[in-house]
């Protein structure tokens, strides 16, 4: 919401781009080799709403996690804007940014790693009402309390007091979920939450974050499981080597594919029933080095339908003519 | 069934813990693979599923104790222990090792490392052993002039294909693979999944999926065992086990696991699997189970014969101890 009442989406970027320089060395500089880049991400444009859920899917180097830190501002992008709660936050100061980090949390893949094997899970709740400076010494404990109670771990008295060596992988992930609610964050960011659980506890997790959503959170989800991502996301993003190759809602990208690349990645998802094995579409190869990106269309070398056009034409979203929704959008010249 | 090319029969694996305990990792597991097949052993982590399979190569740690019986093709290669496992292990079983792509040792080539079993099973050695690393790493998709390559210079799918061949190096009847796809993006996980599955058709291999991925086994094998706390629960074909299964517990995993299309909830499985270092009193599974009744606390159920090799451990296949309850 804004000052002049009019109503702006939680989050919306605009035409990102962050690329990561390579170092060329002591000799590469005094020689003047060319800086070479990872375009990691090239000019991508999304929005979300609060209580809505959105998944970045796509293979690794196709700049999702890049993307999910570029909003966290935990990378520097190189242009484009990133809109939080209408204003751009993309060239804000460290200083400036601090306020907002309270507002924006982020939650990693692996809770093995990600929680102060030293922190009580007490410590690890409080820590960041202590550096954000949230509430006093006597109300914290309580606040510690009440986001143990919505991550799902209750009695919180049961875990309060232990260390992350005592909690199974499930409950770790939930005390670091728990660190971020701590702050009341109306955008929480999951860069592959469950990715390093075991399968009977990954839907629980998946569940806490749907919950979080209907209570308004607004979610960016980061993952390469199309399964999870139809699930639970409301909308799909499908990346490809730093641009959204195809977007729209869960459902729509997922029953009615329309880029070559979001065909094939649904074609060789496994499914469950053994009796549905249907003709898996294999690409050939995999995902070019992000360093020198195809001309044209991207996908172009590895596209089972590439045209003489295609090595020439980079092509914008649109909304395909056989798409099910107008918000469903894909980025090929067939389409 | 064909006569069974490997065979483990009531294998148990016990580790030494400090303090004189033992953790009993693996509680009398048996199964059967047919030349070619492809069998699929899933579980979720701690279920015992790797120290199957590295006990089937004799390749457990000093700390660990095994019984029962590795047959392969009707010769018990446990009897005398290293020594009888020893003229086995790559020839005729092999294994592609849990993130063996990052395994290789970065200073040789990959051809180097390819011979390395072939030379040491005086199989060939020279430019013999070259010209077979040269059509191994066509057979997995490679072509054979990346032999003198590095590690370093393969993608992560191409070092899991040179695993491959690796495994493949002594022409082997049987191949473990332990999660051999976890690391992979989808699509090169796709190409991995598709060359195995060849391969065991091309070569009349037998395989053992090791995963905790059920999709994945439903699309590659035809049968598999599920494993829980040490013990195979349920084993059987795929589709009965997803369609029919005879244990809540697999069940219980298939409704856990998110489908591409299958929009009814996915839900998870209340607690945790229990310690290994203690003896469990009745069914591993109780504690966790939505179907619990009298008798899964306190007797432990036995693998029971559901018809058509289909076998579960629960006491809710067992009219009696239904009628005694009810």
């Amino acid at each position: 919401m804004s000052t002049n009442g009019q109503v702006h989406p939680l989050l919306e970027v605009s035409d990102l781009v962050t690329r990561y320089p390579i170092p060329r060395g002591i000799l590469g500089t005094v020689a003047g080799r060319p800086q070479q880049q990872v375009h990691a991400v090239e000019g991508i444009s999304f929005s979300l709403n609060q209580g809505e859920m959105l998944a970045l899917v796509g293979e690794s180097g196709c700049g999702k996690t890049t993307t999910a830190q570029s909003v966290m501002r935990l990378v520097q992008p190189d242009s484009g804007s990133i809109r939080f709660e209408g204003s751009d936050i993309s060239t804000l100061g460290f200083r400036e940014l601090r306020p907002l980090r309270k507002r924006m949390q982020i939650i990693y893949q692996d809770p093995y790693e990600s929680l102060d094997p030293r922190f009580r899970v007490r410590q690890t709740i409080e820590e960041p009402l202590v550096i954000h400076g949230v509430g006093t010494r006597s109300d914290r404990p309580h606040r510690v309390k009440e986001a143990l109670v919505r991550a799902g771990l209750t009695p919180p008295e049961l875990y309060i007091d232990r260390y992350p060596h005592e909690l199974s992988g499930g409950q770790r992930q939930r005390v670091a979920i728990a660190a971020s609610l701590v702050l009341d964050p109306k955008l929480l960011v999951a860069d592959e939450p469950v990715s390093m659980l075991d399968v009977s506890v990954r839907a629980g997790i998946l569940g806490l974050l749907d919950a979080l959503r209907k209570d308004g959170m607004g979610i960016l989800m980061i993952t390469h499981d199309l399964s999870t991502a139809a699930h639970f996301a409301d909308r799909i993003a499908v990346m490809y080597l730093g641009r959204i190759v195809e977007e729209g809602p869960a459902r729509d990208v997922v029953r009615n594919p329309q880029h070559p690349y979001t065909k094939a990645l649904i074609s060789v998802v496994p499914k469950r029933d053994p009796r549905d094995r249907s003709e898996p579409q294999i690409l050939k190869g995999e995902t070019p080095n992000p360093v020198h990106i195809p001309s044209g269309c991207r996908f172009h070398p590895r596209c089972p339908l590439v045209t003489p056009e295609c090595p020439h034409i980079d092509p914008e979203l649109r909304t395909p003519k056989d798409g099910t929704t107008p918000e469903h959008r894909a980025a090929c010249i067939l389409v | 069934m064909t006569a069974p090319v490997l065979e483990a029969r009531d294998l148990h694996v016990w580790f030494d813990l400090p303090d004189d305990r033992e953790l009993h990792a693996v509680q009398g597991v048996s199964f059967g693979l047919a030349p070619g097949e492809r069998f699929g052993l899933v579980g979720e982590s701690g279920c015992g599923k790797t120290t199957t399979i590295l006990g089937l190569m004799g390749l457990l740690p000093p700390t660990a104790s095994v019984a029962g019986q590795v047959v392969l093709e009707g010769e018990n290669i446990m009897a005398r222990g290293e020594s009888s496992v020893a003229p086995h292990r790559w020839k005729d079983i092999a294994m592609i090792f849990q993130g063996a792509m990052n395994a290789f040792n970065p200073v040789k080539t990959i051809g180097d490392q390819i011979a390395e079993p072939m030379e040491v099973h005086g199989i060939s050695e020279g430019d013999a052993a070259r010209q077979r690393v040269g059509e191994l790493l066509e057979m997995v998709g490679i072509s054979r002039d990346r032999a003198d390559r590095y590690p370093h210079e393969f993608s992560g799918g191409l070092r899991q294909r040179a695993a491959i061949a690796m495994a493949l190096a002594c022409e082997p009847k049987v191949l473990l693979a332990d999660e051999p796809t976890t690391a992979l993006d989808v699509m090169v996980q796709a190409q991995i999944l598709q060359l195995l599955v060849s391969l065991t058709h091309d070569l009349g291999l037998a395989m053992v999926l090791v995963t905790h991925d059920l999709p994945l086994v439903a699309q590659v094998c035809n049968r598999a065992a599920v494993m829980y706390a040490g013990e195979i629960v349920e084993q059987g074909e795929t589709e009965t086990l997803y369609h029919d299964p005879g244990h809540p517990y697999t069940r219980l995993l298939f409704a856990a696991t998110p489908d591409l299309y299958d929009e009814s909830n996915v839900t998870s499985i209340p607690g945790g699997p229990p310690r290994l270092d203690r003896e469990i009193a009745g069914c591993p599974f109780a504690p966790r189970c939505d179907r619990t009744f009298d008798p899964c606390p306190t007797v432990h159920p036995e693998l029971r014969d559901l018809g058509a090799g289909h076998t579960a451990a629960c006491h809710l296949n067992d009219p009696a101890m239904r009628a005694a309850a009810s």
